[in-house]
């Protein structure tokens, strides 16, 4: 497994491609906590799970405005084609070119070609706060990220 | 990971309060995988008999699955009326015709009042208590469905008899 960014680092900022034609930024979040959820492959089993879970646990991370993004190296059309799928709430990002280039910047990326299972809690001032990577076949759930913006608030 | 919320009385509860083995299942009517956990519990029950307790907690993914939460709370009406295990038992019996008129007919074939019951999934009148049922289950590490918890303790096998079984008979 990787060694990824842990708590208590500057979170690195990036622009990835959310749609065909729209680009979003970490820096356009600050104020306000962020979740990033990089996980390795649009509809993979585990992935799936774990994406429509975060997906139904949304309402409880928006109590704590916070903003979630999935990260993989797939590109925005498939994206788009697994959100629709899955009737995704939340951005999936696309680390797609230069391939995995935001995901090494966390520390996240696999030698065979995708990201790791990794999640990260970025507090209002861009700090990671918590940080966590997953077996890659193992579903992490969302108590760790509930527990997380919790804690910022404490 | 360990069970958050203790089993208390407002749980859906089979077998006696004393029995040595509690199994706690997160589940959504419309997973095919409960669905085929379903008739391994009822297996488990006549194995263990009297030594096992078995609590069943609502974990919809609604936006995966359109019948998930309509079929949660119908049986949590249905709780009201002392019929949850029918209209449960029922919903996983006919999991692959499941719709509104399914748990229609459910109501009315167990003697409840379907316009009622109709009702009541119109007004959302027990989404809040299928959503503790949800939360608890992701505290608790709930990362899917279904998710079988042992004495409180989740367990990380593949969810079919032998492996529950043996699980089991590990800790009575």
């Amino acid at each position: 497994m990787s060694q990824i960014l842990p708590a208590g680092t500057k979170a690195p900022d990036f622009t990835l491609r959310v749609t065909p034609d729209q680009t979003v930024s970490l820096s356009e979040f600050r104020g306000r906590p962020v979740i990033l959820a990089f996980y390795p492959a649009d509809w993979s089993p585990v992935c799936s799970d774990q994406m429509a879970l975060y997906n139904e646990v949304l309402p409880e991370f928006q109590k704590h405005s916070a903003e979630l993004m999935g990260i993989s190296v797939d590109g925005v059309w498939c994206h788009s084609a697994f959100g629709k799928d899955r009737n995704l709430h939340f951005p999936l990002l696309a680390d797609f070119e230069p391939k995995g280039a935001v995901a090494r910047l966390y520390g996240s990326y696999r030698q065979e070609g995708v990201t790791e299972r990794a999640l990260f809690v970025i507090d209002k001032e861009g700090m990671i706060r918590w940080s966590y990577c997953s077996p890659v076949g193992v579903n992490p759930g969302a108590d760790g990220i509930l527990q997380a913006l919790e804690a910022l608030e404490k | 990971m360990q069970l958050k919320e203790n089993v208390t009385r407002e749980d859906h509860i089979q077998g006696a309060e004393g029995a040595k083995v509690t199994l706690v299942e997160y589940g959504d009517y419309e997973c095919s995988h409960c669905g085929a956990a379903y008739p391994v519990v009822k297996r488990l029950q006549k194995r263990f008999g009297e030594s096992l307790r078995f609590v069943f907690r609502n974990f919809p993914l609604a936006e995966a699955h359109p019948m998930a939460e309509a079929s949660a709370e119908a049986t949590e009406y249905a709780a009201t009326k002392d019929k949850f295990w029918q209209i449960h038992d029922g919903i996983y019996e006919h999991q692959t015709q499941l719709s509104t008129e399914l748990l229609e007919s459910l109501a009315t074939q167990n003697g409840l009042d379907a316009k009622a019951m109709a009702d009541a999934l119109k007004e959302h009148t027990f989404q809040r208590q299928v959503k503790k049922d949800f939360m608890s289950g992701v505290r608790s590490g709930v990362n899917g469905t279904p998710a079988f918890f042992i004495n409180g303790i989740l367990f990380g096998g593949e969810a079919n008899f032998e492996t529950l079984a043996a699980a089991i008979e590990a800790v009575r």
